[in-house]
């Protein structure tokens, strides 16, 4: 009886594991690794990953799937970059009506994926074409951004010092305040528990009376906002818009996702797995640039193959469970 | 107010069509407070579709609903709950990985300024297990629980909602007579607290055993409201299918001489047939032209015999014998070959490929037999697929339908043919009658009739003692997932089954 409940928490329990091996495997093999400056590093250099897979981890509790991350990650950038840059709009106007945009984007997705009852691949693969073509059309090339407020506010004065040489980046402070602010929302309101319900078997949440229509455009809305707010921060760090970047960022954040411990089919996950998971990653890249010798794509090779253990495990896990229930 | 025992629910003239159906044709339905009241009727009678409408899944397209006097309109489940209609599905309808707390109190989480109490919810979701006298660890998940126990976590959660009006659409399917007492055990203590209760199901000693008044519809229609304590069985059962009961033809005693010598040996024969887990040391014989049935409450071990059997599980003790030569089988498929067909309890998870047609549903299990490289022309495909509606009396409009479109009677008849295509040596049936309407039943027995009459052995699990008793020559009596004894020809009754069973129970 007990084991079902302890095994939601062990998909969890491994990716914590493989998050100390790495980082442990890191510390033993070069000087530096466990300085201060790679952990802040680590997360502000992939804080808009995180933030996107944090949308990304709604979206998949629910039992669907979000494709337009990416693309909507990018049209971000570049609306921001030309808004702020062409038009000389007030930044955070700017970002405003990116986060605005991102959100109506999502909840237009959502509300086709709910009122016509479209299979969430494709609706979200038709916003991926049309968010990548916008974002061309506003600005066919990378555009730097040379506004003050990129420049000294966010990446000077909104750093947070730790010390007298390693401050944390506001891209890492966003990542954080969204982490928490999506545990909150994902275990202590209504909300969140309806996208659980959801995920775990939609005609049940229907039967029980729980609002599925408008959860279900509203966890899209949530994506889309998080994709846009992925963009602002992606804008803040590379200080500048460009809509050919990000291509393929989605399945990155999938991917965190997954070895986060999160079923894809929906219903059961944590996203503190899937900040946990975006840190692997970002923990395989900067082993490999310590290394040095190493070609980036084995960050890809290793991705892959801990996506690949990770449903191997969820896989006996759930299986476990059953034979455990008879 | 005070004497008069007003109406709790009153339904007057009720219609609901579906494109080319009618499904409710001017139905009237009156619930009264403190009354268990059930609902019965064959399948296409309009039961789910009242229960639909009543809870706000389906509109209506006509006719009065009032509930204590007031006129509704509920358009959808949550407005049919907020107005004091809570319902239980069929198939317990709960989030599997929730705990049981949170699905209790999904949709009406306490909170304090929108942050989810969850302390509270426990101690809530405890006090709505208490009214069904169910104490348990709310922490735990629902997939954790038996379907008994999520049974009861879904009427807790019904009652969380409303006290009023608890509809309960075939409860007791899943549950045998231990759990379905203590169901019924709780309804009873609802209705001395003033709720109304509608029961749906099938079963008719169950509606005898709980029900107060029963409501009959046929064909959309309502028969009438009777009172449980002045109908007879035998009248209920003839209002439900609207013509008077015979008996099945070709009733396996009244067999035709000669078929002792085709019985002389047996096809099956398992002795000392156990799995730890499963079924212990059991032994069982099936020969050709009989009609063997294995009888016993849910849990009993009959499925588990089955799968033995038909190699779904492998056997760790003893042996099994097919056409007298040592056999085992370590997977369906060598028993398959062997001859044998094995027709699951839940058609739904395990048989039917709803979206498929009729004909590609009955090819299957031949198709499958004869490998992928030998493809069966389209013309033989009809051919076969025409014979078996035709033999079956499967109604359907044509052999394209796609079966998930039929009713449960008639998709347990597609499973039946698919495997009869095959032409089975042993056809092992597991509850083929769970769900489906007393018409269909009896087709379905006849057909097993015919089927041994022709030399096919069979084995039939089912959990209503009375097809048992009527169908077989044989019955093996299970408990506690063991075999407690056997009962032949004439020697075979309910009232003996049901002692075998309690004799050997020392516990209960």
């Amino acid at each position: 009886m007990k084991f079902p409940l302890a095994s939601r928490y062990l998909p969890l329990l491994a990716t914590a594991l493989v998050l100390a091996g790495l980082y442990v495997a890191g510390c033993v093999s070069f000087d530096n690794f466990s300085s201060l400056r790679v952990a802040v590093n680590l997360i502000g250099d992939n804080g808009f990953l995180g933030i996107a897979a944090i949308g990304a981890t709604f979206v998949i509790l629910s039992g669907g799937i979000d494709l337009s991350v990416g693309a909507v990650v990018a049209f971000t950038s570049i609306l921001i970059a030309s808004l702020v840059e062409d038009h000389s709009v007030n930044p955070l106007a700017a970002i405003a009506a990116a986060l605005i945009v991102g959100s109506l984007f999502g909840a237009a997705m959502g509300s086709l994926i709910q009122w016509f009852e479209l299979p969430p691949f494709l609706v979200t693969l038709a916003g991926m074409f049309l968010a990548r073509g916008v974002g061309f059309m506003i600005h066919p090339q990378s555009h730097g951004i040379q506004n003050d407020f990129f420049l000294q506010t966010v990446s000077e004065r909104l750093s947070l010092p730790l010390n007298n040489r390693v401050s944390f980046p506001f891209t890492g402070t966003c990542f954080v305040v969204m982490f928490v602010l999506a545990t909150f929302v994902a275990h202590y309101t209504r909300f969140g528990r309806y996208i659980y319900a959801l995920g775990g078997d939609e005609q049940s949440a229907r039967l029980m009376g729980l609002p599925v229509a408008r959860t279900k455009v509203l966890i899209y809305a949530l994506s889309g906002f998080c994709s846009a707010l992925a963009g602002v921060v992606y804008t803040f760090y590379t200080q500048s818009g460009d809509p050919a970047s990000c291509v393929g960022l989605e399945l990155d954040a999938i991917a965190a996702v997954v070895i986060g411990g999160t079923l894809l089919s929906g219903g059961v996950g944590f996203l503190a797995g899937t900040v946990m998971g975006v840190l692997i990653l970002g923990l395989i890249q900067t082993l490999i640039t310590f290394k040095g010798d190493l070609n980036s794509w084995w960050t890809r090779i290793v991705a892959g193959m801990l996506v690949f253990l990770f449903i191997l495990l969820q896989n006996v896990i759930s299986s476990a469970s059953k034979r455990l229930r008879g | 107010m005070e004497t008069e025992p007003k109406a709790l629910l009153e339904i007057r003239g009720l219609v609901k069509g579906f494109p080319g159906v009618k499904a409710l044709q001017g139905v009237d339905f009156i619930v009264r407070r403190s009354e268990i009241h059930a609902l019965m009727g064959e399948n296409g009678a309009g039961k789910s579709t009242l229960i639909k409408v009543l809870t706000g899944v389906y509109p209506r397209d006509g006719g009065t609903m009032r509930l204590e006097g007031v006129e509704i309109n509920p358009r959808s489940p949550k407005m049919a709950e907020a107005l004091g209609i809570s319902t239980v599905y069929q198939e317990v309808n709960l989030i599997p990985h929730l705990s049981v707390a949170e699905n209790i109190c999904l949709g009406r989480q306490p909170t304090f300024f929108g942050m989810i109490r969850w302390r509270e919810m426990a101690r809530r979701a405890e006090r709505a297990l208490r009214r069904v006298d169910l104490k348990l660890d709310v922490s735990q998940s629902v997939a954790s629980c038996s379907i008994a126990v999520q049974q009861l976590v879904a009427i807790a959660r019904a009652l969380d909602v409303s006290e009023k009006l608890l509809v309960l659409d075939e409860p007791t399917s899943s549950l045998d007579e231990k759990e379905v007492g203590e169901l019924f055990a709780v309804l009873r203590k609802l209705r001395g607290q003033g709720t109304g209760i509608v029961i749906v199901t099938h079963f008719l000693d169950q509606v005898y055993a709980i029900s107060d008044r029963i409501t009959v519809l046929r064909d959309g229609k309502l028969v009438g409201e009777f009172e449980t304590a002045r109908l007879p069985r035998l009248k209920l059962v003839s209002h439900m299918v609207g013509r008077e009961i015979t008996q099945p033809e070709g009733s396996a005693r009244g067999a035709e001489a000669g078929e002792a010598d085709v019985k002389a040996e047996p096809l099956l024969e398992i002795k000392n047939f156990g799995r730890a887990g499963s079924v212990t040391a059991m032994d069982l014989s099936v020969a050709r032209g009989e009609l063997v049935g294995l009888a016993g409450l849910l849990g009993s071990g009959r499925t588990e015999t089955a799968r033995l059997i038909f190699g779904i599980d492998k056997a760790q003790t003893g042996e099994m014998r097919v056409d007298g030569r040592r056999t085992s089988f370590h997977s369906p498929r060598q028993a398959i070959r062997a001859g044998f067909a094995f027709t699951p309890e839940n058609r739904k998870v395990e048989g039917i490929l709803p979206r498929m047609s009729v004909r590609e549903n009955i090819v299957l299990a031949l198709q499958a037999r004869q490998g992928l490289g030998q493809m069966i022309s389209r013309k033989r495909q009809l051919e076969l697929a025409d014979e078996f509606i035709r033999r079956l009396g499967i109604s359907t409009p044509g052999p394209e339908q796609a079966v998930g479109n039929l009713s449960g009677g008639n998709q347990q008849k597609v499973l039946l043919a698919r495997w009869l295509v095959t032409q089975p040596r042993l056809l092992i049936l597991d509850e083929p009658t769970r769900g489906i309407d007393v018409g269909a039943k009896a087709e379905i027995e006849k057909t097993m009739q015919e089927l041994r009459a022709q030399g096919m052995a069979i084995l039939f699990i089912s959990s209503e003692l009375e097809e048992v008793v009527r169908a077989c020559e044989r019955v093996v009596v299970l408990r506690d997932r063991a075999k407690v004894g056997e009962l032949a020809g004439d020697g075979i009754s309910e009232e003996k089954i049901m002692h075998m069973i309690a004799e050997h129970g020392h516990g209960h």
